[in-house]
């Protein structure tokens, strides 16, 4: 498995970046990050740029940091954590702040791929590429993390669901734009589970979920799943189920079961696997698990059924 | 299409050459360079016998461009043995505890069990079945090789006082056994 001829370009810079860009328009660039899905794409034909941009080496775009410290300048604190869009997934586990304060999205990246993937794909090239049954668009879309990009015609921000089409729409990035950071709201009571497909690793299924709460009563909650359907999709049943409920396994378990409720298993992802039937059984269980995974994070959080929403 | 002069370190010793746009890391290694210790498994980032370290982090080097790693530093198996062709301690447990037979996993094998236990020197049998999920071999079914990483972590480990074994004798190698993945 040969990649195709191509031209490759290092940037040096972000400018230089969007400089290479552009004046390789005519060659359909493409910008390489941590190749672990445009590599494959190359490989089986799936891609033919005839430029690659290396975007490897611009170390503006790597570092997990608050979101005050960012050059970008908007407005923002401590309750939220910037990620340069270059952040390997393995960076992403070595955070504690990641850790304490965006669990969902630590939870989803340490049962990503396997340990040498973990070290090279980045965040950007995830949630770029979303590939049906990656783990970070879940996670970041029950985060309600924002995608900030730089492109021709200058930055704007992104909320997650708009970059990654999960609103109906499609995915928002533009030609010629390069992802620069992700900003996560800090909430402590997340979770993902999955369920790993045997062949690709990927999810067969995977869920996301982050509750807000007030003295033990969830007073938001997002929920995402991610393998089911071509995009990643909130499970607005479940959600539904959950505002205004106590904490509790039992409202857990409840609002979990309806997981399924708004996803046609004729619509459902299906290979020899799994059918789309067998995906949307799946998603009650592992929208539970995650749900409980979540919980265990309000427990522990501000004694008891304490708050969990917006601690710090 | 484009070529492109590199320059890179392999096993300490720097090497320039030309590649392609295209060639990929595993290819560059083996066939421009000699180094047949990685090896071309599945070419598609599924196997781990193609792991390398690429400065300092275990990578699967059929999902690396050549032209990537010019400036970089590069350690294959063969960099593991010292100059008098002393084997590396992870090189001999695994030899030690027969966690390998027809040995095409194993350099990938090595390469991902020093990256883990550089990061977590004493780790659990079910965290080094996690650390190698991306390493598949055909042969031993697995459990030797988890015996062999288990050795390796004691043998490398600081003894902790004078007298006490460091070669893994004293660890019971029969009491757990293999656990599914995280599902
Ligand atoms: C065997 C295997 C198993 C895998 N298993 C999983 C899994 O379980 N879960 C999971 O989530 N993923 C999995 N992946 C995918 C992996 O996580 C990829 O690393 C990821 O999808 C892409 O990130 P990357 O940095 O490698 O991006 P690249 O492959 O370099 O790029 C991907 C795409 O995004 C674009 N891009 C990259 N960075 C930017 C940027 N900053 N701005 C704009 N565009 C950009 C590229 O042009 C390209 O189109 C797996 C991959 C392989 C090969
Ligand atoms: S040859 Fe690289 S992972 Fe299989
Ligand atoms: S020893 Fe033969 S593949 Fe592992």
């Amino acid at each position: 498995m040969f990649p195709p001829q191509f031209d490759y370009h290092r940037a040096s810079s972000i400018d230089d970046a969007l400089e290479l860009l552009e004046r390789h328009a005519a060659d359909d660039p493409r910008i390489l990050a941590g190749g672990h899905s445009l590599l494959p794409d190359l490989k089986n034909g799936r891609a033919s740029p005839r430029a690659l941009v290396d975007i490897g080496e611009i170390d503006a775009l790597r570092g997990i940091g608050s979101g005050a410290d960012v050059e970008s300048g908007a407005d923002s604190g401590a309750d939220e954590t910037a990620i340069g869009a270059l952040t390997t997934y393995a960076d992403i586990l070595e955070s504690d702040r990641l850790q304490r304060h965006a669990p969902v999205l630590t939870d989803a990246t340490s049962v990503l791929a396997d340990l040498q993937i973990r070290n090279r794909g980045t965040i950007g090239g995830n949630l770029t590429a979303a590939e049906p049954g990656a783990d970070l668009p879940a996670a970041t879309l029950a985060a309600d993390a924002t995608v900030r990009v730089r492109g021709p015609d200058g930055e704007r921000a992104i909320d997650a669901a708009a970059f990654l089409g999960a609103d109906g729409s499609e995915p928002a990035l533009r030609e010629r734009e390069l992802v620069t950071e992700v900003r996560v709201p800090h909430v402590e009571a997340g979770g993902y589970a999955k369920k790993t497909h045997p062949a690709s690793g990927y999810a067969m299924v995977g869920v996301a979920a982050v509750l807000e709460t007030d003295d033990g009563t969830i007073t938001d909650a997002r929920v995402a799943a991610t393998g089911v359907l071509e995009r990643v999709v909130r499970l607005a049943a479940v959600e539904d189920a959950l505002v205004g409920a106590r904490v509790e396994s039992k409202t857990i378990e409840a609002a979990a079961e309806r997981a399924g409720e708004t996803i046609e298993p004729a619509d459902a992802r299906s290979d020899d696997h799994a059918s789309g039937e067998f995906r949307v059984h799946l998603l009650s269980t592992y929208a539970e698990r995650a749900l409980e995974r979540a919980v265990d994070r309000v427990a522990a959080g501000a004694g008891g059924t304490g708050t969990a929403g917006d601690l710090e | 299409m484009a070529t492109h002069d590199i320059e890179l370190t392999v096993n300490e010793t720097e090497v320039e050459l030309t590649v392609d746009s295209r060639t990929l890391l595993v290819h560059a290694l083996r066939d421009e360079l000699g180094y047949t210790g990685p090896k071309v498994g599945c070419e598609s980032s599924k196997c781990g016998a193609c792991t390398v370290e690429l400065d300092g982090d275990a990578v699967k080097s059929c999902t690396v461009l050549a032209v990537q790693t010019d400036g970089a530093s590069v350690q294959t198996v063969e960099g593991f043995a010292d100059e008098d062709g002393e084997l590396h301690p992870i090189q001999e447990q695994f030899s030690a505890e027969h966690g390998l037979q027809c040995g095409y996993c194993t350099p990938g094998m090595v390469t991902t069990t020093k990256h883990l236990l550089e990061s977590n020197p004493d780790p659990s049998r079910e965290e080094i079945r996690k650390a190698l999920k991306g390493n598949i071999c055909r042969c031993t079914g697995y459990q030797n090789v988890v015996d062999a990483v288990e050795s390796a972590a004691a043998a490398l480990a600081p003894a902790e006082s004078e007298g006490e074994s460091a070669s893994g004798d004293d660890v019971d190698l029969r009491t757990d056994y293999p656990t599914p993945g995280e599902d």
